[in-house]
This record gives structure tokens, C-alpha cells and sequence, in this order.
């Protein structure tokens, strides 16, 4: 036997487009018949026929391979419609795949859901057998565990209520305790931690943790959550479009699903998928460059020179433009604001200059959103157009003595002006 | 990493080595006996949940068949005139309904075992088959409360002068015969419910269907309707047929319904073929049938 928990080898799984939508075998004839004659699909939903005419496949996952070495907990990360919850449906044997073959050792309990079925009208003793007989226990396995179980769900008041009287922060607790005590080798996990309270929430990972580290455990654990995933894991694998973009260390892999998106041009077009609707959008922003760079990257403190073009579709005086700086993680770590626009006329389309200063921003990489607004007398503001993550920008730093902020991981962060000691 | 990448997948290495397709006679049964408690648990659940919060509870399983023999007491047995004489009627028909009506429940409850359960399915992995058996196995429990029943008025009757039962021998068999109607259900609602993953369409004739079997089964008339020639040897091939009219005949006498063994042999084979069927069927789709459910 070897020492390796799981084995994925040139795994794909591949939905057909649209195809399944049809549902009736009338629909699938029709469906043939169109494909034949090249016509458009009349059940194809969203798919435009083009796609359709070639008969288009989706590849959820396409040729992943992997190895997990038994104790290991490893995350994956991706954006939606990486492919991250098609592997765990795979790995967790709830769908075959397409091609290609995996290999586990030791039984797998799958939470792609926490509370798998629970039924409302049996009470939480009954459920925990349920639960417990669903991911492959055996009843006298979950009767050695079932004060344990209890006990780390904080229920042993409502164990014997019907599960349907339960709030739902309950309800996930004793779900989770049940899964977390399985006798299983290998943990899968999509993203259960997202409720419960923060205690609990805490208690999980620990308990996470403390399964890999004591009991020698395998863990997969998918999550959007940046923090747990640094937490928890000593491996992270990031997916996109179905493919395997990284496999390594955990503070790598987030960085590199962080910037996944960013491409670093000194130029950048507002589209329509910037915007936020609910904006009136009197005064539009079309584009925006930064002038005295080609790559994006500054050295802290350096000034970034822009120049943003507008058309207004209103006569206006008072307008200004603030930028909103998020870091990788896409935390906002800080904003700065603009003086009064001069004049804009009606139908005009002006190009603006201003520069900002980088002074405040620790080494990392930068999305700088735009948004103009106008104040008026009393204070109040009106935001009429806001562009999100316009520029990309990278700060460097020349490590000196006075630069080092001795964490690595608070780059990206705002650096606020220096402690004064007072003797 | 790229070193590991070029080791060979070797199959021996792992407990469990999951591949694109089940072979078509990858069949585990080994691993469905591991998950027995699970389909005791499912046994338990389905039949807790029926009844939770009912008054009468699990007595409620009396009800339907108690309903229906009344009805067929009335309208086949007297209006019509269908129910062979010396026998009380509604202990006939109560006979054949509560047999009728486990088989029929049964089948028609596996057969939405994919669509009623594509939650559970779709989250996590054990061996689909698991569930249909312990819907059969759950129908039991309320056969047995019927069974009771049956046996209380059976005894009442018998005592009463003026109708004469003779039960004999044959209801040794008792034990063959439900688990043969189980087997039936299961292979007929498997093979439903493995046709219905991607089209709903044959869902619909399902109840249809269910009645239109009852009709060409000894339920409401005896089956020595059918007297000679080739039509009887037709009606017998129904593999329902020989099974009730076996109960009825072992509980109520032979004179009022018969039991003839090379039929009921022949209904065997026709039930074993139908489950063989279902299963492989089954097995076949249970892999990706959440990707078109």
C-alpha cells in the first residue's frame, strides 16, 4: 500500500451544452433532427446556435491529475466555474468521469453539503444515525462516537427533538459534528464552514486541523475564503476553467487565484460589466490610461499620472473623482478624493489629468475603482458613474531599514504614517 | 511534482479505483451488505416519517386495503357478481388486495427512487441500490400490519357457519410468494426508475400502468374467469397471477381459486429476469444519472 491518500489521473468530466434542458425524449429528437439539417436547436436555452451547431462540449474539468499524500490538507481554490465542486462531486463518487481514472484509499465522507439527508421529522439522535449510516458508517462505529458527536455540537439538550424544530445554526452544527467524527481517512469539503456562528466556526477548523494533525486525516477543503485556506491548509491547488493552474505552497496559490483576472495595461476602457447599474451615468466615464508607465509597476511613493476621459450628458461644475484601492484579496484598504472638476458642458467629452501619490501603500498589487460624484451645499453626495477595478497597479519597495514592515503578509496593505515614540 | 506525475496507475495501490463506466456485470453486492445498517436506517426513517404526527399511525396501513375490499366487496363481489361462491367476499378480496397493494405500492414508490432522491444522491456516495430495497423492505412493515388484519377477519369468518374455508399446505409457501412480490416490484420499479433519469415521460404511464395490471390480475374477479384455451394460458403468464391466486388458494381452499405450480415456476423465471434486468439497468445509469436527473 502505498502512502498516497489519492490519485487523479487525466480526469475529465464533460457536460454537453444545453443539450440536457430538453428533458423529453420529444425534445431530444427535435434536438437530433435540428443538428442534422445544421439548423438552430429549438431547446437549446442559452446557448446561441452557433455554439450549438458545432455541437459544443464543456469541460468542467479537463485533464487534471493529482496526487494527495495520506495526512495532507490540501485547498482548492478557483474562481465559480473553475471546476472545484465537479472534482469534489467526482472524488466523492457522485458522478463518474468522463475520462480518466482516480484511485482512493481509505473511505471518503463527502460534505458538499452539510446535513445530507436529514429527515425534519426525526429527532437529531436519529438524524446523527442517518447522517452517520449515510457516510458509510456502520451503526456500532456511530455508537461509539455518539456522546463525542454530541458533545461537539453542543446539542445534548435537543437531542431527542425532531430536527425540524431546530434553528438552522443548529441543525448545521450537529451535521458538521457528525461528518467530523466519521471514521473516514479522507475529509471533502465545499465551503460548510460558511455558517454557524464565528465560535463555531473556529471550533471546525480546529477540529479540521486537529483530524489531519493527530489522526493523520487527508483533507480537501474548497473554499472562496482566502483566511481559512491560509489557516488550515499546507497545500492549495488552484483550478481555473477546468484546468490546474498551480499546485504548491498555499500563500503562492492565493496570490496567483487573487491576480488571476489582472492583466497589468496601462490602459483601460469602462465596459459594461464595470458599471454598476443603478448609477444615473449623466457623466460617463469611457477610458483611462496611466501616463508615465508602460507595466503598471511604481516604486512606493512615486506618483501615478493619469489621464481619465469623460462625456457628460449634463451641464455640470461640481463634480469629483474619488479612487477606491483594494488589495489582491480584494479588500478595500483605502480611498482618496479629488478637488472640483472645472466646468463640463453639455455633450462634451473632456480628457482630465491628476496624478496620486503612493506614499501610503505598502508593497503589492493594487485595483484602483473610479467614481465620480458631486456634493452639494449641504454635503450630501450623489455618485453618477463608478467603474470598478479600472487600473492594476503594482507597488514595489527597495527593502531599507526604515521600509521593512516585518510580516510579509500585511503587503498590500495601507501603511499608515510612522509611530511617533514619545520619550 | 512532475516525477510523481509520471508514476503508473497502478490499480492494486488503492482501495477504490473509480473509472469512467461500470462494467455491466460490476455489480458489488459485497458493498450493499456493508450498507446494511444504512437501509435499516432508511427502513426505519421511511416508516417513522410515514405516520409522525398522525393519530391513528402506523394503523393508517389498515385503512386503504380496508377501503378498497369494501368497494370491491360491493361493486365486483355483489353488483357484479364476480366472486366465486362459498366464500365470504370480503375476506376474498381482502386477500388478494393486500398483496395486490404491496406489490403495486412498492413498484411505483422504486420507481421514483432517483427523482425523489436527487438530493441525497447528488451530495454524497453509496450504493444506489440501497435505497429501492429498503423501500420494498419498508412495505414489508406495512404488509405485515395488513397481514394481521387479514388473519384477525379470517378467523372471524371461519367461525362463522355458512362459509367454508379450507386452508391447506400450500400457505407454507406464504414466505416464497412475498418475497417473490418483492423481487417483482423491485426489478419492475428499477427498470422504471432507470428509464425515467432522463425522460419523465414513461413516469406518467406508471400509475396508469399500475391499474391497468391490477386489471389483467386476479384482484377483483377470480382468475377461473379465464376457462381454457390459449387466452388462460396467457392470463397465467402474468407473473402476479399464479402468485395470488396461490395465497388465495392456500388460505381459502382450492376451490376457490387454484394454484398450479408449473405456472407459478414460470412467474419465478419471468420475476428473476425482470430483476436481472432492472439491476444492470440500474447499475448502468447509477453512475452519471445525476448529470441528467
Amino acid at each position: 500500500m502505498s502512502d498516497l491518500a489519492l490519485k487523479i489521473e487525466h480526469v475529465s468530466k464533460q457536460y454537453r451544452l444545453g443539450a440536457i434542458g430538453g428533458g423529453t425524449l420529444k425534445g431530444d429528437i427535435q434536438s437530433y433532427i435540428a443538428r442534422k439539417k445544421g439548423e438552430e436547436d429549438p431547446n437549446s436555452k442559452i446557448w446561441s446556435d452557433a455554439a450549438y451547431r458545432k455541437n459544443e462540449k464543456f469541460m468542467a474539468l479537463d485533464d487534471i491529475s493529482l496526487e494527495v499524500k495520506k495526512g495532507e490538507i490540501v485547498g482548492i481554490i478557483g474562481h465559480n466555474g473553475a471546476g472545484k465542486s465537479t472534482l469534489l462531486k467526482l472524488l466523492s463518487r457522485v458522478t463518474a468521469p468522463t475520462t480518466g481514472k482516480i484511485g482512493i484509499n481509505g473511505r471518503i465522507a463527502s460534505m458538499l453539503e452539510v446535513g445530507t439527508g436529514f429527515h425534519p421529522e426525526l429527532t437529531g439522535r436519529e438524524n446523527v444515525y442517518m447522517n452517520g449510516a449515510i457516510l458509510g458508517m456502520t451503526k456500532a462505529e456511530i455508537d461509539k462516537k455518539f456522546d463525542k458527536i454530541v458533545e461537539f455540537a453542543e446539542m445534548e439538550k435537543f437531542i431527542d427533538t425532531p430536527v425540524k424544530r431546530y434553528s438552522s445554526g443548529m441543525y448545521v452544527k450537529l451535521a458538521f459534528a457528525v461528518a467530523a467524527h466519521l471514521d473516514s481517512e479522507i475529509l471533502v469539503m465545499d465551503e460548510v464552514l460558511a455558517v454557524g456562528d464565528m465560535k463555531f466556526q473556529d471550533k471546525c477548523l480546529g477540529k479540521m486541523g486537529d483530524v489531519s494533525n493527530q489522526e493523520g486525516k487527508t483533507v480537501l477543503y474548497v473554499s472562496h475564503n482566502m483566511s481559512t485556506i491560509k489557516r488550515l491548509c499546507n497545500r492549495c491547488i488552484v483550478l481555473d476553467h477546468g484546468k490546474k493552474i498551480f499546485d504548491g505552497d498555499v500563500g503562492e496559490a492565493i496570490e496567483i487565484y487573487s491576480n488571476n483576472d489582472t492583466v497589468f495595461s496601462n490602459y483601460h476602457e469602462f465596459k459594461k460589466a464595470d458599471y454598476w447599474e443603478h448609477y444615473l451615468r449623466s457623466v460617463q466615464m469611457l477610458n483611462t490610461t496611466i501616463l508615465n508607465t508602460d507595466d503598471c509597476v511604481f516604486e512606493s511613493g512615486q506618483n501615478v499620472e493619469c489621464e481619465l476621459e469623460l462625456h457628460s450628458n449634463i451641464d455640470i461644475d461640481n463634480l469629483r473623482l474619488r479612487l477606491e484601492f483594494s488589495n489582491a484579496t480584494d479588500t478595500f484598504t483605502g480611498m482618496s478624493c479629488s478637488n472640483k472638476i472645472s466646468r463640463i458642458l453639455k455633450d462634451e467629452t473632456k480628457k482630465i489629468r491628476f496624478s496620486f501619490g503612493t506614499d501610503m501603500l505598502s508593497a503589492g498589487k493594487y485595483k484602483v475603482t473610479y467614481a465620480l460624484y458631486y456634493a452639494n451645499n449641504l454635503g450630501q453626495s450623489t455618485t453618477v458613474d463608478l467603474g470598478r477595478n479600472a487600473n492594476r497597479i503594482c507597488i514595489k519597495e527597495t527593502p531599507t531599514e526604515d521600509k521593512i514592515i516585518g510580516d510579509y503578509r500585511m503587503g498590500g496593505y495601507t501603511r499608515y504614517p510612522d509611530i511617533t515614540l514619545l520619550e | 511534482m512532475s516525477t510523481e506525475e509520471t508514476q503508473v496507475f497502478n490499480d492494486s495501490d488503492f482501495d477504490t479505483v473509480v473509472e469512467t463506466k461500470n462494467g455491466i456485470l460490476d455489480i458489488d453486492v459485497k458493498e450493499i451488505w456493508k450498507y446494511k445498517d444504512l437501509m435499516l436506517l432508511f427502513v426505519k426513517r421511511n416508516f417513522i416519517s410515514q405516520y409522525k404526527q398522525t393519530i391513528l399511525g402506523p394503523a393508517w396501513a389498515v385503512v386503504q386495503p380496508l377501503l378498497t375490499t369494501v368497494v370491491f366487496t360491493i361493486f365486483f363481489g355483489n353488483v357484479a357478481g364476480l366472486a366465486p361462491g362459498g366464500v365470504n367476499s370480503f375476506v376474498y378480496y381482502l386477500c388478494g388486495n393486500i398483496f395486490w397493494q404491496y406489490f403495486s405500492s412498492s413498484m411505483s414508490m422504486v420507481s421514483h427512487t432517483f427523482t425523489s432522491n436527487s438530493n441525497i444522491f447528488g451530495k454524497v456516495y453509496f450504493p444506489r441500490l440501497v435505497l429501492p430495497i429498503s423501500t420494498v423492505m419498508t412495505n414489508l412493515i406495512s404488509l405485515g400490519i395488513q397481514f394481521c388484519f387479514f388473519i384477525i377477519a379470517w378467523t372471524v369468518f371461519m367461525f362463522i357457519p355458512g362459509y367454508t374455508m379450507h386452508p391447506n399446505w400450500t400457505i407454507a409457501l406464504l414466505p416464497l410468494v412475498i418475497i417473490q412480490l418483492a423481487l417483482l416490484a423491485l426489478g419492475c420499479g428499477i427498470i422504471i426508475s432507470a428509464l425515467t433519469t432522463k425522460y419523465r415521460d414513461l413516469a406518467m404511464l406508471v400509475s396508469f400502468g399500475v391499474q391497468l395490471w391490477m386489471y389483467a390480475s386476479p384482484v377483483a374477479y377470480p382468475a377461473s374467469l379465464f376457462n381454457g384455451g390459449i387466452l388462460e394460458k396467457i392470463y397465467w403468464c402474468n407473473p402476479m397471477c399464479p402468485a395470488i391466486e396461490l395465497i388465495r388458494s392456500s388460505f381459502l381452499g382450492n376451490g376457490v381459486a387454484s394454484f398450479k405450480p408449473e405456472f407459478w415456476g414460470i412467474s419465478w423465471i419471468v420475476t428473476l429476469i425482470i430483476l436481472t434486468i432492472g439491476v444492470l439497468l440500474f447499475n448502468k445509469v447509477e453512475k452519471t444519472f445525476m448529470d441528467t436527473v
